[in-house]
């Protein structure tokens, strides 16, 4: 290396390490602005950081409850047992199928009963001689292929019925269909208020600092050092206000996942476990937040390097 | 050193600031640029440091255009030019000898440089013993002294100043002007907007009147030629 390119390597460390000194010098220096700043981004990525968890939570017991859907085939009594496996084959070529399973009848008795409960118990007696006929159970790709999938099973030879809870499957969808878009519309609309928030919040810190930018422009600073501590500045702002959210939406979820696991252990609805869920909410939120500063504090200083 | 080459300017809402300015200034130069307020006074030395860019003509600056030059250049360009204005423009957090050291840290000089300059030029306005200091616990002499520091620590080719004493009092003034001389003498050019006619009319420099956005007088050692009474010092 030449002593030039030493004394830029040097000159480039120092910068950079200006900027970070400088960063975090006017967080404090700016203590109050810098605390107003940090309680919005606090306050936003609560709200998003508590909508994303309902999110994801609705969209995971969304889909426990359509994988649960499944299509019933039950086969004619005359149909002979060595035919099953031709059966088995055509059902598995059907478009959109994703799993066909054997049910013999005696299989299918027992989850009737089960299913029933206590007045199931009526049906012990018909054990010795099963009423039902063997079946098969299909299950399709997507869950909103069922209904689709289930009208051409009926049309086959040696099928006596077809059940998959026709009309209150469809209902489902809808629900869950409607509880992820609202989810999602909503997360989406609280980030664009929480960027705006956030942005406004910085670029009233910075309004107080248009001399001290109007001074560097002057003595010849140029446009990305100027940018660099308001980088650095809108980052730690970020970061900071990403902290409390997370702290709290860890300690709170594993509050509401533990009264939710012992109480509601009957209803076969399970929450997302505790992790890996928070680390990858934490990680977000620490993104979200640092990308907010980060262009709330830009995006304020750019109208002061005009000129 | 210093080129105008038939300037005008026009501001947005209409107002004809500059109508074909022609002006040469030599290095070493010492300037007085005197008018009534509203005569473009202020554009004239605006459009020198590129706060405001001409609509129509060319100026150049120590062999570079100012109007052709590219937005990104424009920082570099400014390196030359040590800016002074009227109401000082320090950093009110910062120390004294903070603000001057400013002024080379933000353009990345190295930190020995950075204080091997800084003492000189504290030295130099006389404010050696006062670097830790901050603004508010000075008189106002005392901050345009820093202000001027800040402006000629780079060791710029151009001081252009804005009413320097425009705050100041008449004793206190007098000091400022001596700063400018010593600048002056050590062969930095320097242009002067002033309203001070005492000043103008015992330091004999030359004198560029402006009136109208043209240039009325040119004179080698010129007087300053109006009667106003915005300024107190004309008074006494």
């Amino acid at each position: 290396m030449t002593r030039r390119e030493v004394s830029t390597g040097m000159r480039i460390i120092r910068t950079q390490s200006r900027h970070i000194k400088e960063g975090f010098k006017n967080l404090g220096r700016n203590g109050w602005m810098s605390f107003a700043s940090v309680s919005a981004v606090t306050v936003t990525l609560l709200l998003v950081g508590v909508f994303l968890v309902l999110l994801l939570n609705i969209n995971a017991i969304a889909s426990q409850i359509e994988d649960d859907v499944e299509i019933r085939v039950y086969l004619d009594k005359t149909v002979k047992e060595d035919k099953y496996a031709q059966i088995e084959e055509k059902l598995g070529s059907i478009d959109r199928v994703s799993n066909v399973q054997f049910v013999p009848k005696d299989e299918g008795l027992k989850d009737l009963i089960n299913s029933l409960g206590d007045e199931g118990k009526v049906f012990e007696s018909l054990k010795s001689e099963n009423p039902l006929p063997d079946a098969f159970s299909v299950k399709t790709e997507k869950p909103q292929d069922t209904p689709v999938v289930a009208e051409k099973i009926e049309g086959m030879k040696s099928v006596t019925k077809v059940e998959y809870g026709k009309g209150t499957v469809e209902k489902l969808f809808k629900v869950t269909d409607a509880a992820r878009n609202i989810g999602l519309i909503l997360i989406v609309g609280l980030l664009f208020t929480a960027m705006f928030l956030i942005a406004n919040t910085i670029k009233i810190t910075i309004v107080t600092r248009g001399k001290e930018i109007e001074i560097m422009k002057l003595v010849g600073a140029t446009n990305s050092f100027i940018r660099g501590p308001f980088f650095v500045e809108g980052l730690l702002l970020g970061v900071l206000g990403s902290l409390v959210p997370i702290g709290l939406l860890i300690l709170g979820y594993q509050f509401v996942y533990e009264a939710v696991s012992m109480n509601l252990k009957t209803i076969f609805i399970q929450l997302l476990p505790v992790y890996p869920l928070m680390f990858q909410l934490a990680g977000l939120l620490v993104v979200i937040g640092a990308f907010i500063g980060v262009w709330g504090s830009l995006t304020s200083v750019r109208k002061f390097l005009k000129v | 050193m210093i080129e105008m080459i038939d300037v005008w300017k026009t501001y947005p809402n209409g107002v004809m600031a500059l109508n074909g300015i022609d002006v040469h200034i030599d290095k070493g130069d010492f300037v007085y640029v005197v008018g009534p307020s509203g005569a473009g006074k202020s554009t004239f030395i605006k459009c020198m440091y590129r706060q405001e860019k001409p609509t129509k003509g060319n100026i150049i600056i120590n062999g570079k255009s100012l109007t052709k030059v590219k937005e990104r250049q424009i920082p570099y360009l400014r390196r030359q030019i040590g800016v002074v204005f009227q109401d000082f423009k320090l950093l009110p957090k910062l120390s004294v000898y903070e603000n001057v050291a400013f002024a080379l840290e933000v353009i990345e000089e190295s930190p020995k440089v950075v204080r091997r300059q800084v003492m000189e030029t504290l030295e130099l306005v006389g404010l050696k013993n006062k670097a830790r200091f901050l603004p508010d616990e000075l008189s106002g002499g005392e901050q345009q002294r820093v202000s001027i520091a800040r402006s000629i620590v780079n060791k710029p080719a151009v001081v252009i100043a804005d009413e320097p004493t425009g705050n100041l009092d008449p004793e206190t003034a007098w000091g400022i002007m001596e700063v400018f001389e010593e600048i002056s003498n050590r062969g930095t050019t320097v242009v002067m907007a002033t309203h001070n006619k005492e000043i103008v009319n015992t330091i004999k420099k030359r004198v560029i009147a402006i009136e109208g956005g043209r240039i009325v007088r040119d004179e080698k050692r010129g007087v300053y030629g109006y009667e106003d009474h915005t300024n107190p010092i004309s008074s006494y």
